[in-house]
């Protein structure tokens, strides 16, 4: 007979094995999100390749022509979509993670389960997002006759990887915080948009020269660096850049979740 | 056999905070730093609660508004924590605080039952054993994959029932939720609670307003008032409890009142033939409805008349009670007395409303003046006396068999 205490305090330990006993309603959430977002295909499909086209041209336009960044040969449509693909599935997510206590208000106070379930569950749509995207690419790719290396396919794994957990950590920071201040949603989407511009989405590392430090300060740009690199061999990877992202990333991902699992039993008190 | 929740010394601390918006931003908090500290009171919604309940038992849990029902709810179901004490649930937890919890309405029918059914913690595959059942049940068998945004209500609130009944849990935690739907998909409702208790040995917390389904389905209930426990025990006697809380019996203050204004009722009870104000009654008993009054402008003729009703139930109004002739000239102030010989009320919950009019206007008319419980009690008169649910009316009957 399974035995349930509620007690005023819980153990970390006993919410982990929680998280696995609940892994049914976690795919159960993320189904729900690509049923909805994905009901009528054709939106849903369209959607996913709009954002990043309309955004590549608009940046090759501007950031391509107009102000002529140097891209070692490679198309800028090109160069800046490899840049999109991992930056739109970073910001649709932690979006949407930390929006995801606020828009799922109505099941936090009605039933029980580990609330970390909804941060993490509302990233995995944007992975459909991600894959629609990628097939742009790869016909872009055969628009611009432009060679693509495997090495730099098989990266894409670990890139999504990290980038997740990027993404997923400060989420679910967000997420907590936005049950308590609801000023965070209206605040957080300038934050997001000002980030792409310090991270390596429209320029190459390079650019810096000799602050490329700064870029070490953005987990998302060494994943996006390497990608490119990898994918167009044109330059040599910087590993130090690709580490340091790797170990950023699930080092907010651990402080995103311990945050969490801190503030969550109150969330249905005042959310 | 150990009992199957357990609750000890439980207690649920809220803080309010006074002038702290609803809309509480960053940067109110960062505001706040040079500010003097809001104002903040706190409360026990909750207070040393501790009470048993075994196996196979519906036990209810009433109460007026702002008695802690809810809460003990949401801390029962782990949507909020404790501040001190414990429970012991020991079984699979199945919590209905709410028909219907996630349903999307871009969502079909089909979907919205997984969806659900996941939520309130069945797994897929125990969700397509049932899916036929909890589909015939909500009877929406048509419109499956339609989304429920175009469900009507009831087809929305039938589903939504219909996939929680089918919950395989041991405990179910129960709030309101009966407070949906038609009246026979109710009966619907509560005739599955009570087989799934009675067959499957499931243990129901159940937590109602409606009276009548707390006395029909529970044994036992228990009587929350501020946070804590006034009463365990019978569920009648619970009820009976409950309605001794509500009926102070005073009409002076009520504002939902109808009328000229020539008469005005103060106070209003039900007694026994003794005289004594009671609030608990057998079938059969003879009992006095009465209310005091007076005249607020000079002299008057005044007629009277009473109107049963049983309170939040379907059943609305069951009879109208008046004298067959005008009382003529009434005093200033006096009681009016209505005695029912031998009631021939059927166990419930009943209330009565009390009407006055002058010359055919009415002059003062207040609903619900005072309620009372009918248990069951023995009445040679009456026959056997039925089931609750065959009727609320008793008649005098003379039986007789020829041959």
């Amino acid at each position: 007979m399974k035995e349930i205490i509620i007690q005023s305090k819980t153990s970390f330990r006993s919410s982990l094995k929680e998280i696995w006993d609940y892994r049914e309603l976690f795919y159960f959430l993320a189904w729900r999100d690509v049923k909805v977002r994905y009901k009528q295909t054709v939106i849903g499909v369209a959607w996913a390749l709009l954002q990043p086209f309309i955004t590549m041209v608009v940046f090759s336009v501007f950031f391509g022509r107009v102000a002529g960044i140097q891209t070692s040969g490679i198309p800028y449509a090109l160069f800046t979509f490899v840049g999109l693909l991992f930056w739109n599935y970073f910001s649709n997510s932690l979006s949407s993670a930390s929006d995801s206590m606020i828009s799922n208000r109505g099941i936090i106070q009605k039933v029980y389960f580990p609330r970390i379930i909804l941060p993490l569950s509302s990233t995995l749509v944007f992975l459909l997002d991600f894959i629609c995207a990628l097939i742009l690419f790869f016909v872009l790719a055969l628009f611009f006759q432009q060679k693509i290396y495997i090495w730099g396919i098989l990266f894409i794994i670990p890139a999504l990887i990290i980038s997740f957990l990027c993404a997923s950590g400060f989420g679910l920071v967000a997420a907590s915080l936005n049950v308590k201040y609801r000023d965070i949603r209206y605040a957080l989407p300038f934050f997001i948009q000002t980030l792409i511009f310090v991270s390596p989405v429209i320029y190459p590392v390079s650019v810096l020269g000799k602050y490329q430090w700064l870029w070490f300060l953005n987990p998302m740009s060494g994943v996006i660096e390497t990608a490119r690199n990898l994918l167009f061999m044109t330059s040599p990877v910087n590993w130090g850049l690709f580490f340091s992202s790797a170990i950023v990333s699930l080092l907010i991902f651990l402080a995103g979740i311990w945050y969490f699992s801190k503030t969550e039993k109150w969330f249905a008190d005042i959310v | 056999m150990k009992p199957v929740i357990e609750i000890k010394n439980l207690s649920k601390q809220y803080t309010i905070y006074h002038n702290r918006p609803s809309y509480y931003s960053l940067r109110d908090e960062l505001v706040s730093i040079f500010k003097k500290k809001d104002s903040q009171e706190s409360f026990w919604a909750l207070d040393n609660i501790s009470f048993d309940v075994n196996r196979g038992e519906i036990f209810g849990v009433i109460g007026p508004n702002g008695a802690g029902k809810s809460t003990l709810l949401k801390v029962l179901s782990r949507i909020t924590p404790p501040t001190k004490g414990k429970v012991v649930l020991r079984g699979r937890v199945g919590s209905l605080l709410e028909v219907g919890t996630g349903f999307h309405p871009e969502l079909s029918g089909r979907e919205n039952v997984f969806l659900n059914g996941a939520l309130l913690g069945m797994t897929r595959k125990e969700i397509s054993k049932k899916f036929d059942e909890i589909v015939d049940f909500a009877g929406v068998e048509k419109f499956l994959d339609t989304p429920v945004k175009f469900y009507s209500s009831g087809m929305y609130v039938r589903l939504a029932f219909a996939v929680a009944a089918h919950l395989e849990s041991d405990i179910l935690l129960v709030d309101e939720v009966l407070a949906v739907g038609d009246a026979e998909f109710q009966k619907k409702c509560l005739g599955k609670m009570e087989e799934v208790t009675q067959k499957q040995g499931r243990t129901i917390l159940f937590v109602s307003h409606n009276m009548d389904a707390i006395q029909s389905l529970c044994d036992r209930a228990v009587l929350f008032n501020q946070g804590v426990v006034v009463f365990d025990g019978a569920a009648h006697e619970s009820v009976s409890r409950y309605l001794n809380i509500g009926n102070s019996g005073d009409l002076k203050n009520r504002g939902d009142r109808r009328g000229s204004g020539a008469v005005r009722f103060t106070r209003a009870w039900v007694e026994n033939e003794k005289g004594e104000v009671v609030v608990t009654v057998s079938s059969g008993q003879t009992i006095r409805l009465v209310a005091e009054y007076f005249v607020s402008s000079g002299n008057i003729k005044g007629d009277f008349d009473v109107a049963f009703a049983q309170p939040r139930s379907t059943h609305g109004q069951l009879s109208d009670l008046s004298p067959a002739t005008s009382w003529g000239k009434i005093a200033d102030h006096g009681k009016i007395i209505c005695e029912l010989p031998n009631v021939p009320l059927n166990v419930g919950v009943y209330s009565f409303n009390i009407c006055a009019r002058v010359d055919k206007e009415i002059a003062d008319w207040v609903l619900d003046v005072a309620t009372f419980n009918v248990i069951s009690g023995t009445q040679p008169i009456y026959g056997k006396i039925p089931d609750k649910d065959q009727g609320c009316f008793l008649f005098e009957q003379k039986w007789d068999i020829k041959s």
